[in-house]
Formats: C-alpha cells, structure tokens, sequence
C-alpha cells in the first residue's frame, strides 16, 4: 500500500534539549542558595554589628547552635508534627478524591453536600479547633482532625473541576465508542483530571502543616508526645527566643520538604505531556 | 468482525426498517431543536448513497455540526429519523462501522500517537498485542509510521491531524464523518491532506461525510454538495460534481473545476442574502 507523502522529517525530534540542561540545573540550585547564604550572612552581620542582644533577635550562628545543641529534644516534636501533617494530608487526598469523584459523577450528590464542604472550608479552624478538642479525647486524632479539614477543600474541588475538564469531544469520541462508564472514567476522565488533582496536592500540603500547627496551638498540649507548636509555645513563656527561632526553622524545613516532594511527583507524573511542567525550549 | 444490525435512530430508540439498494444513510424529516429553542435543523431530508464522498457546505450556525454529530448517533433528533440501510452490506451502526474527525484534532495529550490511534480498539476490548498491527497500518497509511512512541504536542498540526483520521480508520470504517477538519491549517498542508483522505476513500470504500466552509475543497472532494443555509438550518441546494476521480492538480487548475466553483459559490451565496450571518 502506498503511502501518505510527509514532508515533515520521517524521525522522531528529541525533545529533551540536552545541552541547557547541566548548566541550568546549577543555576536553579546555586541561585536560591546563593540569596539565601546572602540573607543569612546580612542578618548574621548586622546582629553583630549592632550587638543586638539574643532575646530580641538571635544570630543565625546562635539559631544553629541551639537547634544542634537541643536536637535530641526537638527531635521527637519533629517527627510528632511532621507524621501528624502526613496522615492529614494523606487523609485529605484521599478523601478528596473519593468524594470528589462522587460529586463530579452525581450531580445531585454535589448539589447536596456541597454546602457542608464550603461550610468547612470557610470557617476557620482556629474556631472550630476548641470544640473539637471537647468533643474527641485523643489530642492526637483531634490535632488529625482539624488539619485533615483544612487540607481536604482543596483536594475536593480541584478533583471535581478536574474530573469536569475534560475535552468535550474526547468525550463525545467515547462515546461513539460505546466506552462503559468505568472506560471513560479510567482513560478520560482521570488522566484529564490530574494536573488539577496534583495542583490542589501542592495547596493541600503546605495547608495541612499549617493545620497541624494552628490546632497545636489552640490545644496548647504539653507534656512529652507534643508537636513543634508546643516547642514554641514553651520557648515563647519562658523567652526562649533562640528555641523559638529554632523550632520555627524545622517547621519551616518540614513545609519545604512537603513542597520538594510535591514538585518532584507532579514533574513525574505530567512532565511529559502538560503545559505546567514543560519546559520551553529557545 | 463487524456485527450486522440495522435499525432506525428516532427520538424514541432503534426501529428495524427500510431496505434501499445503494442507499446507506436515509435522513428523513430531521428537525434538531435544543433546550433553549434553538432550531438547528429543519425538516432534513437526505438519502446518502454508499461510497458517496458527500460534503455539507454552508454558512456559520446552519446546523452542518449537528447534522454529523445526529448522523454518527451522539445526539437523536428531535422529530424525524436517521436509517441505516440493511441491504448495503455497511453493518449499519456498529461502533466498528463509524470513524469520526473532529475540526481540531482531540488527542488525548497524555498518551502517545500509538495509544491515541489505539484507543477505540481498546475500547471495545482488543488486546494490544492483536490491535498492534492494525494501529501500525492505520499510521503508516497517514505517514506517521515513525512517530508511534511521540507525545502529541511534539507534532505539527498538520501531523496531529494526521493521527486524528489514522485513529478514525484504525476499526476499518465504512462511513467517515468528518466536521472541517482542515479549517485551521495552511493552505499546503490542506492540499495535502484533502489528497491523502481522497486516497483513503478509494482505496477503503469508504462513504464520507465531509464538513467545510469552502467551496474550493468542497468542489476539490466531493462527488456530491449539499448546500445548507442558516436560520433555521436547511438544505438549499443539491449538487452533483460529477468530474471523474482520481482528481489531482490538473484538476484544480481546469475550467471545468473553475466553472464547478463558481456554481457552488452563487448557490452558497444566495443563502447568505437578508442573512445576518456571523462568520
Ligand atoms: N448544544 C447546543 N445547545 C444549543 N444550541 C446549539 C447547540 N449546539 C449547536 N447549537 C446551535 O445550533 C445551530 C447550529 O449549530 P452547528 O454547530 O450545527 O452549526 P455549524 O453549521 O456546524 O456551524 P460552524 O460552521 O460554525 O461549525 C447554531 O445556531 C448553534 O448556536
Ligand atoms: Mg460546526
């Protein structure tokens, strides 16, 4: 059989440019380090230089002497925050995309029950927090609770717009098709859901941190089984200002870390075919 | 492998009917209003030949879209009915029996130019190992044999084009609905593909269904015009073009494809007249 005339080259482009791709990886590390080092080295300087005394503004040298010096201490916190902040998150996703999916499937499903969603999107959980605390016993699956409603709006609504954009006529070739619902919901309907399933994942991840620390604060837990906000909250009674900052900077290097891994997944799974993650070439 | 069925498509479901030879599609006093009164269509009547390349021709909103989209069954009209011959041998409307190429080219971007052209095997439940060589042959017949492992947006229009009726042909159709494909490429590239798709009517007996807004392609392809014009959506004019196939660049430089055009042109510009159309 005779074939259609192609004047477009008969091979595959690479696509990958592989020349740009060293140099810029350096940059994309190097810069921000740089800015940072900079920063800290500014701050570093003037603490210095105008003496100014710890319990109002603590050195970055000092910071990092308390962190190392109290490790051991803040160690079980980390890890108290940091597994708190995953199982909501975790918790959040995956009831997200169940729910999502119901809703984005069944109409009148959504119809209903949206309003409960809104509801506790909308009010904030430094409010509801208190009553939660009365109502469940364990601190830990209260603290679970408060940061698994904040982490999960974003995760539902990003699964239901996602599940609803897909190409009108990839769904209309479905079904010229005959695909059962299942087919059309499995290679259709996911696929185009998930650069929002994933962009909602991002929001979702620095908020259930966020949950996990403000809930903290309001069940303002002591004792030993205690998260970083406790460390704070402790540190700021007795004018610890050097612990503060140093509880303060793991919080912070447990977001970015969520973040990172965020970044790293989405790159996996839609580099190679979505706009967000591709990059432009010349 | 294709199951053969026929059957009226009316607004309440499939009646078996009607046996013509020759005839594949009969399209008997079709009105399409939708939900906000919008009358698409009215009254369409329309008995489409087997192996005919037909095109619909006409302005901007004249119902030409919904015309296809009831033909290939995506959505039923509103009074009227569309049958399937039983005699034609064409096995009527099994999903095998439909290709379908939108205006723009809807790959799925997530998948490679293989699984995009795959995908309606896979649907109906063919394995990958068994669609394989078919999903090979319906992309060596576009051109696009080495370009299987590529993601869409690493293609040129013109080649997403491509994958789109190499996936259209991939069930081996009787019937190829097509709605402007080529309305948003370059001239060369339009050329040459109304070229390829003319191969793939006769080397497949293929019956087409074309949609365009141009009267040059619509001459260039068709044996037969269907001349629509809007408010309410109606047919005007039935053309026939009866210049001798294969047609090539001889063909578009003669008088005779000159005069057809000009034919077309006044019957579709006297849909125009007292028409606010928006094009
Ligand atoms: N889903 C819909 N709901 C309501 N009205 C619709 C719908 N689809 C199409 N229409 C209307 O029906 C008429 C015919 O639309 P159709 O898309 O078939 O036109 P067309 O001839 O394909 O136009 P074009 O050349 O611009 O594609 C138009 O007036 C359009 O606004
Ligand atoms: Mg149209």
């Amino acid at each position: 059989m005779e074939t259609m005339s192609t004047t477009e080259s008969q091979k595959p482009r690479v696509v990958q440019a592989a020349v740009t791709g060293k140099g810029e990886r350096l940059l994309r590390l190097a810069l921000p380090l740089a800015t940072m080092f900079a920063w800290l080295a500014a701050w570093e300087f003037y603490v210095w230089q105008q003496a100014v005394p710890p319990y109002i503004l603590p050195a970055p040298s000092l910071i990092l002497q308390t962190l190392v010096e109290n490790f051991s201490s803040l160690e079980s916190s980390l890890w108290f925050t940091l597994r708190l902040t995953l199982m909501a998150l975790a918790l959040a996703v995956l009831s997200g995309a169940l729910i999502g999916t119901i809703f984005a499937l069944s109409p009148l499903i959504e119809l209903s029950f949206f309003p409960f969603a809104i509801m506790l999107q909308v009010t904030p959980i430094i409010a509801i927090a208190p009553l939660i605390m009365i109502y469940v016993d364990s601190t830990f699956a209260a603290l679970l609770i408060c940061a698994w409603i904040v982490a999960f709006f974003p995760m539902l609504s990003n699964t239901v717009i996602g599940l609803r954009s897909a190409d009108h006529n990839l769904k209309a070739l479905f079904r010229l098709y005959r695909a059962t619902p299942w087919q059309t919901f499995r290679y259709l309907l996911a696929p185009s859901a998930l650069p929002f399933f994933m962009a909602g994942l991002k929001i979702a991840g620095g908020l259930a941190l966020i949950g996990a620390v403000v809930a903290e604060f309001v069940a303002g837990a002591s004792g030993r089984d205690t998260g970083l906000a406790s460390r704070i909250l402790e540190a700021s009674f007795r004018n610890e200002i050097p612990r503060m900052f140093s509880s303060l900077v793991l919080v912070s290097m447990c977001g970015m870390a969520i973040f990172m891994i965020n970044i790293w997944l989405s790159k996996r799974l839609l580099g190679y075919w979505h706009e967000s993650e591709i990059k432009s070439e010349g | 492998m294709a199951h053969q069925r026929a059957g009226v498509v009316t607004a309440m479901g499939i009646v078996p009917t009607m046996t013509k030879a020759d005839s594949l599609i009969r399209i008997s006093g079709v009105d399409k209003r939708f939900a906000n009164g919008t009358v698409a269509l009215r009254d369409l009547s329309l008995d489409i030949g087997q192996r005919q390349f037909i095109s619909f021709l006409g302005p901007s909103g004249c119902g030409k879209s919904t015309a296809l989209r009831m033909i290939a069954g995506l959505t039923a009209p509103s009074t009227g009915s569309i049958e399937w011959s039983k005699e034609s041998g064409a096995a009527s409307k099994h999903v095998h029996d439909i290709g379908f190429v939108f205006q723009e080219p809807t790959l799925m971007p997530w998948a490679t130019v293989f699984e995009n052209v795959y995908l309606p095997l896979k649907l109906v439940g063919t394995s990958r190992k068994a669609a394989q060589p078919l999903v090979e042959e319906a992309l060596e017949q576009v051109g696009l044999a080495n370009f299987a492992a590529v993601y869409p947006r690493e293609l040129s229009g013109g080649m997403k084009m491509r994958v789109s009726i190499a996936r259209a042909m991939v069930t081996r159709p009787r019937v190829l609905l097509m709605d402007e494909p080529f309305a948003a490429l370059d001239e060369m590239t339009r050329i040459k593909l109304n070229n390829d798709v003319l191969r793939l009517w006769s080397e497949h007996d293929l019956t087409v269904i074309f949609v365009t807004h141009s009267v040059w392609e619509s001459v260039y392809l068709s044996n037969r015009i269907i001349v629509m014009a809007a408010r309410p959506g109606r047919v005007v004019d039935d053309i026939t073009i009866s210049a001798p196939y294969p047609r090539d660049e001889e063909f578009r430089v003669s008088a005779e494809y000159a005069e057809y055009c000009k034919h077309v042109s006044k019957a579709l510009r006297s849909t125009l007249d007292g028409n606010d159309v928006d094009h």
